[in-house]
């Protein structure tokens, strides 16, 4: 099946706009198909929520603010089957609240898209500042194995097409597909670029087939919605392919947990999307992603100049996680550095995908990097 | 007199899952003879259940749409499925633990907004599939795995909680009496806005062994005796009443406002 | 005046359904059901249908079967 995308009008006229991050991602939200928003405030995300009403007001959607983050997860996947393509916005204290719904949504394998603003934590920590510290929650927090798609912008301009991709990948692999942003991009003001058309993917429909196994190679079945009478039987107990339970079951608990994972896992190189910058020479390697990333391009040219052959790989998707882009730097680069707003997630990833030095650079003070912060670390830390 | 409810259900599932002498049986028997009745099609229902011997009411006993989700969560999901779509008939089945403990919040704003939606709330007292704990609705002094000694807090009136938030519809009926249930379901079903029935429904497995009810048919002949209707209250002493339940329509039915 | 020939209720009890809770046999009013005296292959005295002739067709014991295992033809 692959991704086969297809093309459609944009929903804003094309041309230069001037927006913030969380506005971005909404219209690119509106721009994939999304006809349904639930979600609850909070910081640095409700301008997400706050620029859907507006804008599904005005394209016939359905909006609604529920009463906390579980019946915001919870709305989404009624909705997501009865046909819409759904949208939700918070951070990672609601990330937290939705992680059950999260895993409901994995084993349902029910397309929706959240976007996690990360923000200082752990827990209410430091409300207004950015963070990066959900990227191992998304894919971990919920109980069980969990194949998600998680994909991290960097500027308002991927806030809007990222959004667009998750849109995509939900629907394509019947996921939750996360836009791991943060406030430093989520707040950001900037060029959006608008062009003609999107390239969107509608989820796979065909009358009577079993919604939840198939024989098809993808290990992705088709999705029908409530009212088409199919007799739909979604559970999140352990199913069989038409949805009746089968608890005590091994051979379909074993089919079922293999398939899930194998669907998204056996074509992640769909997904995976890096960006490499210097590296044909480079002997040394930093790996970063989102805000970061804008600081640490920086430092690698400030080094550059300095006469040291650093490159740089800015993972755009990080779930699933780009083993072989790492592994080849790792090949490469005499060391890798990781700057990240948390104690070493990414860091610790990519520990298992090479044997090189791995030199996490965490910063946890509830502030972006500066540049020269990046500089400094990498030549205090030269091996 | 079933032919119609045969058509209604998965019948290779069955025997259900339930227990002998399950309440929440006779409910199954009553919600689909009231569609039946009202010549509705399960092809135009959407059932939401959350966890609990009650949410296997309608998952997988009946052949109609079915979104068997979280604990607690009935309702959130449903609003969502109800939004987008809202040609769909949404009823939702599920335990007193379920709607009005873990789901309380979704249940008081479910009412507050006053979806359009059908809360059956099979009430038995207790959390039955996990080994028979304390409920929200545990009567006080009963026993059960978690009070031993006889349970020390006082249960909600469910009813009374779904229409200070907002209900419009607000019911209690005993499975006992399958007459009434089948005609209050049946409006309830109709009824725009947001319903709310409270079924007594006894569980003999759990509730019933702990607390001296021999047989199942011992729990229905104490709610037949326990059981007051609004109408008869009326016209009772209170001193007759006290320790009674009240059954009936209190909102939305032929003793309130619609 | 001549007395009309009663169409019998035909009550049927679907044995692989019937758990033997006997709310049927013990709350029909006419004492229609009773157990039988051989265990089924279950684990109790399944409930039989013993005097279909009393069925006054009053359908509370199929409304009040929890599996739905009593089909009650009404008579006349």
């Amino acid at each position: 099946m692959a991704l086969q995308l297809k093309k459609v009008k944009s929903s804003l006229s094309p041309g230069w706009y001037f927006m913030q991050g969380d506005e971005a991602a909404a219209e690119g939200a509106i721009a994939a198909g999304c006809r349904f928003y639930a979600g609850y405030p909070i910081t640095p995300s409700s301008e997400v929520m706050v620029h859907m009403v507006k804008r599904l007001a005005e394209v016939n959607g359905v909006f609604i603010q529920m009463e906390d983050e579980i019946g915001s997860i919870g709305a989404l996947i009624g909705a997501s089957w009865a046909g819409a393509k759904v949208l939700t916005a918070t951070a990672g204290p609601g990330i937290s609240l939705m992680t059950e719904g999260i895993g409901y949504a994995v084993i349902t394998e029910t397309p929706c898209v959240i976007i996690d603003v990360q923000r200082a934590g752990p827990s209410t920590g430091q409300a207004t500042r950015p963070g990066q510290g959900d990227v191992m929650q998304v894919k971990w927090g919920a109980h069980g194995d969990n194949e998600i798609v998680a994909l991290a912008p960097w500027s308002v301009q991927e806030m809007y097409e990222l959004t667009i991709k998750a849109f995509n990948f939900a629907e394509r692999f019947r996921v939750p597909a996360f836009l791991l942003a943060d406030e430093g991009v989520g707040h950001l003001r900037e060029t959006l670029v608008i062009h003609e058309e999107v390239e969107i993917f509608d989820r796979l429909k065909k009358r009577g087939e079993p919604p939840f196994g198939t024989e098809d190679p993808t290990g992705v079945p088709p999705m029908p919605a409530f009212g088409e009478g199919e007799n739909l039987l979604i559970t999140g107990s352990t199913h069989d392919e038409r949805g009746f339970r089968k608890t005590a079951d091994p051979g379909t608990h074993a089919k079922l947990t293999e398939r899930l994972v194998r669907k998204v896992r056996d074509y992640k190189n769909e997904v995976i999307q890096t960006e490499s910058y210097f590296m044909e020479d480079a002997e040394f390697g930093v790996v970063s992603f989102g805000f970061t990333a804008r600081a640490a391009i920086q430092a690698v040219k400030t080094l550059r100049k300095e006469g040291l052959k650093v490159g740089m790989l800015r993972l755009v998707s990080i779930w699933p996680f780009a083993d072989e882009a790492v592994a080849e730097m790792g090949r490469k680069c005499k060391a890798i550095y990781v700057p990240e707003m948390n104690r070493g997630q990414i860091a610790g990833e990519i520990r298992k995908y090479t044997s090189q030095p791995i030199i996490p650079i965490p910063k946890t003070n509830g502030e972006v990097f500066e540049p020269a912060e990046i500089v400094e670390a990498i030549r205090r830390n030269m091996i | 007199m079933n032919e119609k409810i045969y058509q209604m259900i998965n019948q290779q599932v069955f025997p259900s899952a339930f227990c002998p002498g399950c309440g929440h049986g006779i409910l199954m028997n009553a919600i689909l003879r009231a569609i039946a009745e009202l010549e509705m099609e399960m092809k135009d229902m959407l059932f939401v259940s959350g966890i609990g011997c009650a949410a296997w009411i309608p998952s997988p006993h009946f052949k109609a749409d079915t979104l068997h989700t979280l604990h607690g969560r009935a309702i959130a999901y449903a609003t969502g499925a109800k939004l987008y779509n809202p040609k769909l008939k949404v009823m939702i089945v599920s335990g007193d633990g379920d709607l009005s403990a873990i789901g309380g919040n979704h249940l008081i704003h479910a009412a507050r907004r006053n979806m359009d939606m059908t809360v059956v709330c099979a009430n038995n007292g207790i959390y039955g599939m996990t080994g028979g704990q304390v409920a929200s609705t545990t009567p006080l002094g009963s026993r059960t795995s978690t009070t031993p000694k006889g349970n020390q807090e006082p249960p909600f009136d469910l009813c009374k909680l779904v229409e200070a938030a907002g209900g419009t519809f607000v019911a209690r009926q005993p499975v006992v009496t399958p007459i009434p249930l089948t005609r209050t379901l049946k409006k309830a079903i109709v009824h725009k806005g947001f319903s709310f029935v409270d079924v007594l429904s006894p569980c003999p497995t759990q509730f019933g062994r702990r607390n001296a009810f021999r047989t199942p048919y011992d729990m229905l002949t104490y709610l037949k005796n326990t059981c007051v209707s609004v109408e008869k209250a009326k016209s009772t002493a209170p001193d007759e009443i006290k320790g009674k339940i009240l059954v009936g329509e209190f909102v939305g039915g032929k003793g309130g406002e619609a | 005046m001549e007395k009309k020939q009663k169409k019998k209720a035909r009550i049927e009890i679907n044995q692989k359904w019937c758990k033997g809770c006997y709310i049927c046999l013990e709350t029909c009013s006419k004492k229609v059901f009773e157990k039988s005296v051989e265990v089924s292959e279950k684990g109790f005295f399944p409930v039989i249908v013993a005097r279909p002739e009393d069925c006054t067709s009053c359908l509370q014991c199929e409304m009040l079967c929890p599996d739905l295992a009593i089909n009650v033809k009404k008579g006349e």
